[in-house]
């Protein structure tokens, strides 16, 4: 079994009126399916309202199903008994990273999980170093969150997170308020976590270059799955992306442009390197050609 | 200008005083602060000062971060040395125009600059060296013994910290809430009150509802981190006296004990 | 010429602990009619520079002049400047505080001292021209959603008929359908109705795409100066100082390196896909001629 299962996940928002009765009814996830292994890097792509961030909520039991149900680590979301196993199993990093962050000091703001789980003092001491050493910020251990950079502060928050040791975390659009530099700086922590300490990671991000090296991407729309595949596989359909108005990363669609243009390019080139490679190939052959 | 203001104003360096138990320190300001009111004599203010620049140099914070906290309150400062100055009667000492100066004024007015910019100090030295989580966790030990009459010492701690956290950044969040109005011809300056409260609408309502959207996260993002109230929560970095904090407090006895008698052996 | 800046410095938080010197020397003319892109990593001087053309900041020294006058002189009307420069802030839909879309969009222009009428006229076109619906207009600026928010504050500032538009990242946080939606309605009147625009990004293939001028930030100072093609040609130093250029520089600059083509300027797609198959193509037929 998966570290997180959905089956037919619906959920429904619901506008109650003052009489306490429903007044209107949004589906904002539409009978998801999804099937997480163990150590896996997942992406999940979509629009603002495609309901990727409710499915994220649904992973550590912020939300419940309102149809259908979702397990994690083999235990349903469901059951209120299991809610603080949950929680442990299933991290989650938020989009603002100023309104994560709890502790008036770095460390102390790490620790507040673990204290929270009741987690031994010098197990809490030990757990922080690790996890600050992790993401690169423990010589910021006895700092003020405010003076840190937007990038800084979010690897607080996944230290934070991962202070708690899960088996996974749920990143909801960590980077969206980020520049570039400090996108790169949460991406990459992402990334040594699960090749390092082995967490499964469920990225949530509408970046489309923040997904290039995952394990397998998930586009959303309207609540449903549109496309789901290996990064290479999703971006070999840049004309349905297009579509539906979501990015594709420069270089790839720059390749595909070169295709229609009647060059012999593969699809769903994702790299700089492994375009200027199929286009020397290009250049040789016409070259060979010529003679 | 508003990142002036000192409240929560954490000054991370290795000290002594740093490493004082919270407990120790709460008790010590306010040993100190009493201390100022028991015994008002030039004397006792020479041992206080003398205590008071021990402690600062003990607790490796520069010296001009202690007097920022003054700024805030010098305009209360002068009022109080301007109004004691003037309006006390006695032994006249200069007269100008149709004001005295009166020897028991003076006197008055100086003790109070002192006591004033020392509570000031005092309290700097306390949060400049304390983590407002440690503040925290300091009261809600010490106030532990109230939890059996109801009251939510632990809450009421945890509620002070967030505020501690969030205040900077809603400060922050007013500045540029008000440039943004400012940039729609927003006029927060001119007019009289009324109309001076009335610009300040385009202002308040922003701030709430963000106030209101950061609550609303940052309960989330507690929830997610397994918050559940005070009940099985471990700590960090727990309070226990250690040999430092006992001599803390014999030091206080002795700050105390001369205080007393400087007041008593000089007499002035 | 409508904006001229001369040896401007400003040094944020004079003689206290974090004192900093902000903006250093800088010197700079915007003419009407041009779209230009700032771009610099956080803390490079940016958003301070943007703050001084409307007066927001005053100058620790130098000058700022607009049309001629100098916006320090003695009874020079504030009011009047910030209705000629219009900045929209970063999450300008955090502003909004009116009961409805249209009373919100009516603040600007009635601070102005406008008539009714005329106050709005102004606030109905503006909403016309970020393309919100009139069902909205009515509605409370809250129900609307994050893309729609983001347009309404815009309209706030072009209620004011402003002759400078500037933006402070306008698509931060903004799904790709939000972003590419905000950016056209803004080339849209930069194109229709000739307003200089100011556009401050991260975003390089953005800033590639829409602007004819590029000046780049760095520890408060202005690095370079010109037309997209000139500035990304630096991308090793801009690199250096936290930025980079669009992904198809990258590849035009790896092709140029395996010598496939010479000219490595273009910087978006379309001029990329040009330059590879103006290359191959000459390449070919030139091969053709030599036999």
């Amino acid at each position: 079994m998966g570290i997180i299962e959905a089956r037919k996940l619906i959920h429904d928002y619901q506008k109650i009126g003052e009489d306490g009765k429903v007044e209107a009814s949004y589906r904002a996830v539409d009978g998801v399916d999804l099937d997480v292994q163990p150590g896996q890097f997942i992406a999940v792509l979509g629009h603002n309202g495609s309901g990727k961030s409710t499915l994220a909520k649904h992973l550590n039991a912020i939300l419940v199903p309102t149809g259908g149900t979702v397990f994690v680590d083999g235990m349903d979301t469901k059951d209120a008994e299991k809610l603080n196993r949950i929680r442990q199993t299933a991290g989650m990093v938020f989009q603002n990273p100023d309104n994560q962050i709890v502790g008036t000091v770095v460390d102390e703001d790490v620790g507040f999980g673990p204290e929270n789980m009741g987690v031994p003092t010098e197990e809490i001491i030990k757990r922080v170093e690790e996890s600050l050493k992790t993401v690169g910020m423990w010589e910021y251990r006895d700092h003020s969150p405010n003076r840190l950079s937007g990038g800084q502060k979010q690897r607080v928050a996944i230290a934070g997170v991962m202070a708690m040791e899960p088996k996974c975390i749920v990143f909801d659009e960590p980077t969206a308020m980020l520049d570039p530099v400090g996108r790169k700086e949460v991406i990459r922590a992402a990334q040594k976590l699960n090749r390092e300490k082995n967490v499964t990671i469920i990225l949530i991000t509408h970046y489309m270059e923040e997904v290039i090296e995952a394990d397998r991407v998930i586009v959303m729309d309207q609540g449903k799955i549109l496309m789901q595949g290996t990064p290479r596989e999703v971006f070999s359909r840049v004309e349905e992306l297009k579509e539906h108005r979501l990015d594709v990363p420069q270089v790839t669609m720059l390749a595909h442009e070169l295709k229609k243009s009647g060059l012999d390019i593969p699809e769903g080139i994702l790299t700089v390197k492994e375009l200027a490679d199929a286009v020397e190939r290009i250049s040789e052959q016409e070259q060979k050609n010529g003679n | 200008m508003i990142r002036d203001i000192t409240i929560g104003q954490y000054y991370p360096a290795d000290s002594v005083i740093h490493r004082l138990d919270p407990r120790t320190k709460l008790v010590g300001t306010l040993v100190f602060i009493v201390s100022l009111f028991l015994f008002k004599s030039f004397a006792a203010y020479v041992v206080a000062t003398v205590f008071l620049a021990g402690v600062i140099k003990a607790s490796k914070v520069p010296f001009k971060f202690m007097v920022k906290g003054l700024k805030a309150i010098m305009v209360l400062l002068m009022i109080t040395v301007v109004f004691n100055l003037f309006l006390i009667p006695g032994t006249p000492l200069v007269k100008i125009w149709k004001l005295t100066i009166t020897r028991e004024g003076l006197e008055t007015a100086v003790f109070m600059a002192i006591r004033l910019t020392y509570l000031i100090i005092g309290s700097s030295v306390m949060t400049l060296t304390t983590t407002p989580n440690q503040l925290t966790d300091g009261m809600e030990k010490g106030l532990r013994p109230l939890n059996k009459i109801h009251v939510p010492v632990h809450d009421i701690a945890m509620m002070m910290s967030i505020a501690l956290r969030f205040i900077p950044i809603l400060l922050e969040e007013t500045d540029k809430i008000m440039k943004a109005q400012m940039a729609r011809g927003a006029d927060f300056e001119s007019g009289g009150i009324i109309q001076k409260a009335k610009s300040m609408v385009p202002l308040l309502v922003p701030l709430f509802i963000s106030a209101f959207r950061r609550a609303n996260d940052l309960a989330m993002a507690m929830e997610a981190r397994g918050y559940h109230g005070g009940e099985g929560r471990t700590k960090m970095k727990p309070l226990h006296y250690e040999k430092r904090d006992h001599a803390a407090y014999i030091i206080m006895a002795v700050y105390l004990f001369a205080m007393f008698a400087a007041k008593k052996i000089a007499g002035f | 010429m409508a904006i001229k800046i001369e040896h401007l410095s400003y040094v944020y938080g004079e003689g206290t602990a974090y004192e900093k010197k902000a903006l250093d020397d800088i010197n700079l003319e915007i003419h009407d009619g041009q779209f230009i892109g700032i771009i610099g990593h956080t803390g490079s001087g940016k958003s301070t520079l943007i703050q001084h053309l409307n007066g927001l900041v005053k100058a620790t020294s130098g000058c700022v002049y607009y049309n001629g006058q100098s916006i320090y002189a003695e009874g020079y009307s504030m009011k009047e400047l910030r209705s000629k420069v219009g900045i929209v802030f970063q999450y300008p839909e955090y502003q909004l505080f009116e009961v409805d879309v249209f009373t919100d969009v009516c603040f600007g222009p009635k601070n102005l001292g406008l008539s009714k009428e005329e106050t709005e006229k102004r606030a109905y076109e503006a909403l016309q021209q970020v393309g919100l619906k009139e069902k909205y207009y009515k509605k409370s600026p809250f129900e609307l959603s994050g893309g729609q928010k983001r347009r309404a504050a815009i309209a706030g500032i072009l209620a004011m008929q402003p002759e400078v538009l500037i933006l402070d990242e306008p698509t931060a946080g903004l799904d790709p359908r939000g972003r590419d939606t905000i950016l056209d309605q803004i080339a849209k009147l930069h194109r229709e109705r000739g307003i200089t625009v100011v556009l401050v990004s991260h975003s390089m293939e953005d800033i590639a795409r829409y602007v004819d001028r590029i000046i780049v930030m760095d520890k408060g100072h202005v690095r370079f100066d010109g037309v997209p093609r000139e500035v990304f040609e630096h991308y090793q130093e801009l690199e250096k100082i936290g930025l980079a250029a669009p992904q198809v520089t990258y590849v035009m600059q790896e092709l140029k390196r395996r010598g496939i083509v010479s000219d490595s300027t273009a910087t978006t797609v379309e001029e990329a896909k040009n330059a590879i198959l103006a290359a191959l193509g000459n390449r070919g037929r030139m091969e053709t001629e030599h036999d």
